[in-house]
């Protein structure tokens, strides 16, 4: 196979970004809560843009914790989601033009919240990171926070059962 | 007694994001709560089944919880939430409603402790469970 040039950046984008906006395009539940993701490279940034209906406590006001609960596990899902896309993409088997609607998700099994301090009336920011991804289990810790990247509002951990590869035999 | 239960059900129906995702009590008192929610295609976590999205099955069990901490005899002025675990034993059978039963089983002074469990129009078998840790605030001059 001979050398060749790079391809040009803005193909390289528009193919990450398809893919992304496929993945995510699918999931009701991620529109419903507005999020969305700032990619730099393969890193994700999850952004839930502040909304009236996200409240859970008006006294404060302060977010819902059932909002920062699935704020943070949309975060880790879709960063698995995105891991396995990405290596499939990266090495061409998937054409990131194509309908995503089809991606398999991986479930969660369980997962745990830490709320270190409420969450303010305005923008919050996650990143998730994965610390052991198997064949079939998958364990994700995602941190999230608001105006200061080291001040984080929550944390949480969760384990998650990846869907099998493409073209596997059904279970 | 009555006055508690008033206050939980009023400072719940107060949350927007309860309001917004449709919940409702089922009932409220002595530090257990029942909250339903029906199915809703915009909840929807995986597209391939119409399942409901796992955090707004989260929300629902963080609300009863909250509002089981509420009516807790011990009479707290505000509750939130410390810490959450949440098991995932199957996915909501889409189309149905979901009902969250928490209970308030243990105060200390500043702490209450939560066990939830969520469920479909199937009630013997659970869709979900959690256990959480919430902060209990005592009205001030509360004996001790």
């Amino acid at each position: 196979m001979s050398v060749s040039r790079p391809e040009p950046v803005q193909i390289v984008k528009q193919r990450r970004d398809g893919a992304l906006r496929g993945l995510l395009s699918g999931v009701p539940y991620i529109s419903y809560l507005g999020i969305q993701f700032d990619r730099r490279g393969d890193e994700l940034t999850a952004i839930l843009p502040f909304d009236e209906k996200l409240i859970g406590n008006p006294a404060l006001p302060a977010l819902h914790g059932g909002v920062t609960a699935a704020f943070l596990e949309v975060a880790a899902i879709i960063e698995l989601a995105w891991g396995s896309l990405w290596e499939e993409m990266e090495a061409g088997r998937v054409d990131p033009t194509a309908e995503l609607g089809a991606v398999r998700l991986p479930k969660t099994i369980d997962f745990t919240v830490d709320y270190l301090r409420s969450g303010l009336p305005r923008d919050a920011y996650a990143r998730a990171r994965i610390n052991r991804s198997g064949r079939r289990y998958a364990s994700v810790h995602v941190e999230a926070w608001q105006d200061n990247r080291a001040r984080l509002f929550a944390q949480g951990t969760g384990h998650f059962l990846m869907p099998p590869p493409p073209g596997a035999p059904a279970e | 007694m009555t006055d508690i239960i008033q206050i939980a059900r009023q400072f719940i129906e107060a949350i927007p994001h309860a309001r917004a995702l449709g919940m409702e009590f089922e009932s409220l008192g002595d530090g257990k709560a029942v909250i339903s929610m029906p199915y809703d295609t915009r909840f929807i976590g995986d597209p391939a089944t119409g399942v409901i999205h796992g955090g707004a099955v989260s929300a629902l069990m963080d609300t009863a919880s909250g509002a089981a901490v509420m009516c807790h005899p011990a009479g707290p002025i505000s509750t939130a939430t410390l810490d959450l675990r949440i098991d995932y034993f199957r996915a909501a059978t889409p189309g149905q409603r979901i009902t969250a039963r928490a209970e308030c089983y243990h105060v200390t002074r500043s702490v209450a402790f939560v066990r939830v469990t969520a469920t479909d129009e199937d009630a013997a078998r659970p869709v979900a469970a959690a256990t959480g840790a919430f902060t209990l605030d005592r009205p001030s001059g509360a004996s001790r």
